[in-house]
């Protein structure tokens, strides 16, 4: 039993403050405001109070902190992508990951587990292969390995996935991780809270004030707010904030959903990720299975769940572990994904002076989130985009310079 | 101590079957009809669990599958061949040979070592796990001890894959609950002429009716022989999705109902009080004990002390008295009430009543594993007395009140509110087509419950057309069942809230205290409502510790989202029997006999190549490819995207979607096809042939068929054109025939005149080949002289046969993808998204020459007229290695390195038997395109291979193959 534990016993009243400082009312400006509390939005006010002295920040939440996507994703974290501009972001987040339990002094439950993305075609034997020069080419630890390697790993596994998608070997990425996700969220929003910065939950965004293509403040729910600077990070309502600023860009929303089983003594160390089958599974810390698929087919914005999910992931679960039939699903639910055509974020300065972007977020925000906050920090900060952010900005569609980052994407699409 | 009672009316179990079962390796005896619990109880073992993270120990308290404190290992055995986890002893029915152990403990349940745990309480707070343990070097030691303790039940690998049946299910109205509310309801929709289906997760119908006396239950009678209604019993409804759309899962399988309309008469789920040790063995909800009496004939206890805060705990009290239970005393946690007669009633059974008090906290009995006392002080609202009374009993019955069972009515969208009289969240506003009644709308008291029932019902067959709908007035409760604030303070803690997960007050208060001050925020920091049983006896408790902490109203704290499954769902029981289609080609037969090695192409199978005895892949591969060059090869292409369109815009839709012109094509010509995005970028191939001037046949990809007919309908439905496609993929079968005697080789089967004049190179002739009636086409995508032979499916294998037959005398020989994607690369010809990749362009792809700007219009020009005028970001260009190479040869997807930076990507590359030496194409940036560059690539253990440039096509570049006489 580690000794921190021992003051919880010997203090009489429990000694712990709060987390994040409740304000009765919002100041009447700030130096940059940030819209949305989700582990994106209080990374970038953390290290914006943190590296930048920027404090008097406010981060606006119209529900509750890590309350979307944050709180919503299947936790995996990795850095194995196929651009360079990908890997050399996700790199050095996964960095970043590495430290943040010891940053924040608070137990991310930050678990290396090893992260194998499965192939059944010689066409994802081939990616798998591209993703590993691409990706050893920049120092990160990738391989393709063979049926025998992943049965070693995993020596419940049906190699056959039931004789139909014969699994023939694997991209494996060591430093795949998973973590748990709503402390990242508390970690980052404490810390920037500590710092001086203010979390306003229950703070809608009804309409932003640009005049002469500048950004003038911000009208809430609960009044107006002068500032100069917006960072917005709201994952699938992003187009929303968008229509109030007037600019154009072209996400789409899509619902993405997940599910667990109920708890079972662990078996599985390390994260599976199909693209054939379309699923991914990993453990968590309480037993339980966590279990994704890929995108709803079909643009929506809501976060309602569908019984075809369940039912399509079920069977692919069963070609590939077939002793989990009587294992049974607790609960499922979904997220808004804010996808782009060319399957990588849009980040930086827009066309609005003052008004900076991170989204595009689609199905892989929660493992950028350190280096997004880290870089979108920096580009509001310096008014200038940061080196890691430049191949993500919103005029490469404009320019026809995409990031084609589709053949990484976790599963089909 | 056996506890089973005199055989009642109306119960559940079959006496005159005995059912054998061991559990924690003892063997015991229940009766057919009981659940695990009820016959473990029977016997007298009340500890059947441990708790999650204390390990203390657990026994009955709901019954009724609200709580999940009693969690079961079935081992494999003679009756089970495998083991099953996390077998809910309450709800589960008994079976012969079951061989139970209770989960989550180390040694056994009697001596669980983690009991330990809860003797270290103190150090491990709500949240204590995000306090520590987190240094980077020791955190992965901790995990693995966290792991060891995590989890319930071990899955059994030696489980098969368990393939159930699926069904699709339909009524009028769907009635959720076989209470006397839901009955009344089933029976009201079903007069009126609706069908009707029940369901129950209960074994038997009747709802509550089976176990509080006095309520009346001929309406299950009526509703069992109702010739409309068809009543479903252990069976859930798991969710509700859009439209009415209700999975209900039973033990075998899962139907999928689609309802006209759904009456949720669901119920309630009765709380738990809390005060400290509520957890002990002896302490249950009413509900509980008289399930136990009623429906199993199981004595509870002998010595009973009922904490109430309603009616149904007097008239649970009474029930007991009249069963032989010796009822210590009734507490009332209120301090005014209704109660009138049932109090006198009460009394009268010499039952002393404490008002305005609370049990402040159980004791255990010596030997720990059970109730002994409870102390007994005053309580007014929250405010604790000091103790004036200690109550030696072995069982506490509590009925303080309700929370609604509403999961699935807000998966509908229902709006509820927190009605303050009732102390419930009710229905206010409720979706189209959707219904509530009983105790889910607040309804309980069991007249009113019917009188809803038959209101609710007669609404919901009104809504699907039939009848005039309910007149009814449900008259208000008189007062609340639900107590406003159940919950007693200890300075010691242990009074639990979430069973699932040992969550006592003080953890609520401390989250709180920490920031955690949101229902949702609350729920993930302390986990309250996240363990098995998904807060069915948590969240309202949780809710109004919250509320009061906050200075607020349950209202304003609102509830937490409720998400699918109302109680967890087998993965067998969702994936069904698990489609993974396949498609065969008609010819699949044929290939199989001829050894073909399969390989998956999207959904197609496809022969990779053929096996021959003794001979190794690669040499099968090549030997075919050889048999092209040099003779003549078979290769069926039936599964290529096969599409026609037909009308007199026919021309000028393919104008749009493609690249090249076509309005141009003569009849009885064809001509290669590239289709772009709309960013410029290249996703697909085939080629147009024309049949006639306002009717075209074209092919796709195999893997782009499906996407590609899907965008081309979307395409040809907003732009209202004049001209309709047809997907032709499955209905026609297809086989490429090539090779320098390929000609003689047809020539023998049909009319066609096959001369280089009267059907040249890329063109298209229909006629009859061996009989069938047959479209050809002259293609060279392996670089011979071939033809393209499409035929109505049926007629494949004939035509496959009469080619193999015709061919025998040329040797011809049946070739498989590899030897197809060998030839091909010997010629050059790209394999769209292998030599392209998602941002691929037709100039980078070498494909300017099909791109015609000067068209109006077609999908993707602008952007690739954008595009033209900036420099190119690669280019895709044919390379070779030394001739003399040897040693490992780069793979596909190797890449190009110039001076340590990353310059490029092959996308094919062989060993080419024509020319005896390695090729391939490289996608690599344009300063490396020239021909002669010399490429730098890397194989995947670091080793450089050099490579040049070459001009492609590798084979035949001035194409001679296709000329006659050359």
């Amino acid at each position: 039993m580690p000794w921190r534990l021992l003051r919880f016993a010997l203090s009489k009243e429990h000694p712990e403050p709060r987390m994040f400082t409740a304000h009765e009312k919002l100041k009447p400006s700030y130096d940059a405001v940030i819209i949305g509390a989700g582990g994106h939005g209080l990374a970038s006010a953390y290290y914006l109070a943190r590296d930048h002295g920027i404090k008097n920040v406010a981060v606006l939440e119209k529900g509750y902190i890590g309350g979307g996507n944050t709180g919503r994703n299947t936790t995996i974290i990795r850095s194995n992508y196929l651009t360079p501009e990908g890997v050399q972001f996700y790199d050095e987040s996964l960095r970043l990951w590495q430290d943040l339990s010891q940053d924040f002094d608070l137990n991310l439950f930050y678990s290396t587990r090893g992260h194998f993305t499965l192939a059944h075609t010689d066409s994802a034997i081939r990616t798998s292969r591209w993703r590993a020069e691409v990706n050893k080419h920049f120092g990160i630890a990738s391989e393709v390995v063979g049926p025998d390697f992943i049965k070693k790993a995993v020596p419940q596994i049906d190699i056959s996935c039931g004789g139909h998608a014969p699994i023939m070997g694997a991209l494996y990425h060591a430093p795949g991780s998973v973590a748990r996700h709503d402390a990242v969220a508390w970690g980052y929003g404490r810390g920037a809270d500590q710092r001086g910065v203010e979390i306003h939950q229950q703070t809608e965004v009804l309409s932003i004030d640009v005049q002469g293509g500048k950004i003038k403040g911000v009208k809430t729910s609960r009044g107006y707010i002068a500032t100069e600077k917006v960072l917005c990070a709201v994952a699938g309502s992003t187009p929303r904030i968008l229509k109030m600023v007037e600019i154009d860009s072209p996400l789409y929303i899509h619902p993405l959903q997940a599910m667990v089983s109920e708890p079972v003594k662990p078996w599985l160390d390390p994260i599976l990720v199909s693209g054939s089958l379309h699923i991914y599974i990993s453990q968590s810390a309480r037993g339980e299975l966590v279990m994704g698929a890929s995108l709803d087919p079909y643009e929506v914005q809501s976060t309602r769940s569908t019984l075809d999910f369940p039912e399509g992931l079920s069977a692919h679960m069963l070609d590939m572990f077939p002793f989990l039939s009587n294992v049974k699903v607790m609960r499922q639910w979904a997220g808004m994904a804010d996808m782009t055509p060319d399957f990588a974020p849009i980040m930086g300065k827009t066309p609005v002076e003052g008004f900076y972007l991170d989204s595009g977020w689609g199905t892989w925000g929660f493992k950028a989130t350190p280096v997004c906050g880290k870089t979108m920090s920096y580009t509001l900060a310096n008014d200038t985009n940061h080196p890691l952010i430049t191949g993500f900005t919103l005029d490469r569609f404009r320019n026809y310079a995409l990031t084609g980052e589709k053949g990484a994407a976790s599963v089909g699409h | 101590m056996m506890s089973r009672m005199h055989q009642k009316n109306g119960e559940w179990i079959d006496r005159s079957k005995a059912v054998s079962f061991s559990f924690e390796g003892k063997t015991y005896s229940g009766f057919a009809g009981d659940t695990i619990s009820s016959a473990i109880y029977a016997s007298g073992q009340r500890v059947m669990a441990r708790s999650f993270k204390y390990h203390r120990p657990r026994s009955i308290m709901s019954l009724a599958n609200h709580d999940a404190n009693l969690i079961m290992q079935n081992g494999a055995g003679a009756r089970f061949p495998y083991a099953t986890p996390n077998v809910r002893a309450d709800v589960t029915p008994l079976a012969e040979g079951m061989a139970l152990t209770a989960v989550n403990t180390f040694g056994g349940l009697a001596d669980d070592k983690a009991s330990v745990l809860g003797k270290f309480a103190r150090f491990l707070p709500v949240g204590f796990y995000y306090k520590a343990f987190h240094s980077k070097r020791l955190f992965p030691l901790w995990e693995r001890m966290f792991r060891k303790l995590t989890g319930l039940g071990k899955v059994d690998f030696a489980t098969p894959h368990i393939r159930t049946p699926k069904q699709y299910d339909f009524c009028d109205v769907l009635v959720i609950g076989a209470g006397a509310s839901g009955l009344s309801a089933a029976l009201a929709a079903a007069d009126q002429g609706a069908e009707v289906v029940v369901v129950d997760e209960n074994a038997r119908a009747g709802g509550s009716m089976s176990y509080q006396p006095g309520t009346e239950d001929s309406i299950l009678a009526k509703a069992v022989s109702h010739p409309r209604i068809r009543i479903l019993t252990g069976t859930y409804a798991a969710g509700y999705y859009a439209d009415h759309w209700v999975p209900l899962v039973d033990s075998e399988k899962m139907s999928k109902m689609r309802a006209k309309a759904v009456v949720f008469a669901s119920g309630a789920f009765e709380q738990p009080a809390v005060f400290r040790n509520n957890d002990l063995p002896g302490i249950m909800l009413a509900g509980a004990a008289q399930r136990l009496i009623h429906r199993y004939g199981v004595k509870p206890m002998t010595r009973a002390v009922v904490l109430a805060a309603n009616a149904d705990g007097y008239r649970a009290a009474i029930d007991l008295a009249e069963q032989g239970v010796t009822v210590a005393a009734l507490v009332d946690l209120r301090s005014s009430h209704q109660a009138g007669e049932l109090e006198v009633a009460v009394k009268a059974k010499g039952i002393q009543v404490f008002s305005s008090a609370c049990i402040y906290e159980a004791v255990p009995a010596a030997d720990g594993q059970s109730v002994g006392s409870v102390r007994i002080a005053a309580f007014d609202d929250g405010v604790v007395g000091a103790v004036s009374k200690e109550l030696e009993c072995d069982g506490v019955v509590v009925s303080i009140g309700y929370a609604p069972a509403a999961n699935l009515l807000y998966q509908a969208g229902t709006r509820m509110r927190f009605d303050k009289g009732l102390q419930q969240f009710v229905p206010e506003v409720l979706p189209y087509g959707v219904f509530a009644c009983g105790r889910v709308n607040g309804v309980h008291t069991f007249a009113s419950r019917l009188l809803d029932g038959q209101r609710a019902g007669a609404a919901a067959a009104s809504h699907v057309g039939f009848g005039d709908g309910p007149n009814a007035v449900i008259p208000a409760e008189a007062e609340s069942p639900s107590h406003v604030w159940p919950i007693v303070d200890h300075p010691d803690g242990k009074n639990f809230i979430d069973f699932d997960e040992d969550l006592q007050f003080k953890d609520f208060r401390n989250a709180v205290q920490e920031g955690f001050d949101n229902i949702e925020l609350l729920k993930r920091y302390s986990t309250n409502g996240m363990g098995p049983s998904q807060g069915k006896h948590s969240n309202m408790n949780g809710l109004r510790i919250l509320a009061r902490l906050t200075g607020k109203e349950p209202q304003q704290v609102g509830t937490t989202t409720a998400r699918p499954f109302y109680h967890p769902v087998p993965m067998s029981h969702l994936a069904g029997r698990g489609f993974s289609p396949e498609r065969i080609t008609p010819i699949h037969g044929r290939h199989e006999k001829l050894g073909a090695v399969w390989m998956s192409a999207g959904v197609w199978q496809r022969p990779e190549y053929y096996a021959q005895p003794g001979v190794e892949r690669i040499d099968s591969i090549r030997g075919e490819a050889m048999a092209v060059r040099s003779g003549v090869g078979i290769i069926d292409v039936g599964t290529l995207g096969k599409l026609e369109v037909i009308g007199p815009d026919a021309a000028e839709f393919l104008e749009r979607v493609y690249i090249s012109k076509y309005a141009g094509l003569k009849v009885g010509m064809t001509r290669y096809a590239v289709m772009c995005d709309e960013s410029g970028v290249v996703i697909d191939d085939g080629v147009v042939a024309r049949l006639a001037d306002d009717h075209f046949y074209f092919t796709t990809t195999t893997s782009g068929a499906a996407t590609i007919y899907r965008e081309l309908s979307r395409l040809n439905t907003m732009w209202k054109l004049d001209c309709g496609i047809v997907n032709h993929t499955g209905s026609f079968a297809a086989v490429n025939v090539a090779g320098p005697k390929a000609r003689a080789v047809l020539a023998t089967l049909t009319d066609v005149d096959l001369s280089g004049s009267a059907f040249p190179y890329l063109g298209l002739r229909e006629g009859v080949v061996a009989g069938i009636p047959a479209r050809l086409m002259r293609v060279g995508f392996v670089g011979e002289w071939g033809y393209e032979i499409h035929v109505p499916a049926n007629f494949g294998g004939a035509l496959w046969d009469a080619l193999m037959d015709a061919g025998k005398s040329e040797g011809i020989r049946p070739f498989g993808v590899e030897a197809q994607r060998l030839l091909r690369l010997e010629k050059g010809h790209i394999i769209i998204s292998q030599d392209t990749d998602g941002l691929t362009t037709p100039s980078e792809a070498g494909l300017d020459w099909a791109v015609k700007l000067d068209k109006l219009f077609f999908v993707g020009k602008r952007s690739l007229q954008i595009i033209a005028k900036k420099p190119l970001r690669q280019k895709l260009v044919g390379f070779m290695l030394d001739k003399d190479f040897t040693g490992a040869a780069p793979k596909e997807c190797h890449l190009v390195i110039q001076n340590g930076k990353l310059a490029g990507r092959i996308t094919s590359i062989a060993w080419s038997p024509s020319l005896q030496r390695h090729i391939g194409l490289v996608l690599v940036s344009p300063e490396l395109s020239a021909v002669g560059t010399t490429l730098h690539i890397r194989l995947s253990g670091g080793d450089m291979v050099a490579a040049k440039v070459v001009p492609t096509p590798f084979y035949d570049p001035e194409n001679l193959k296709q000329k006659e006489g050359a």
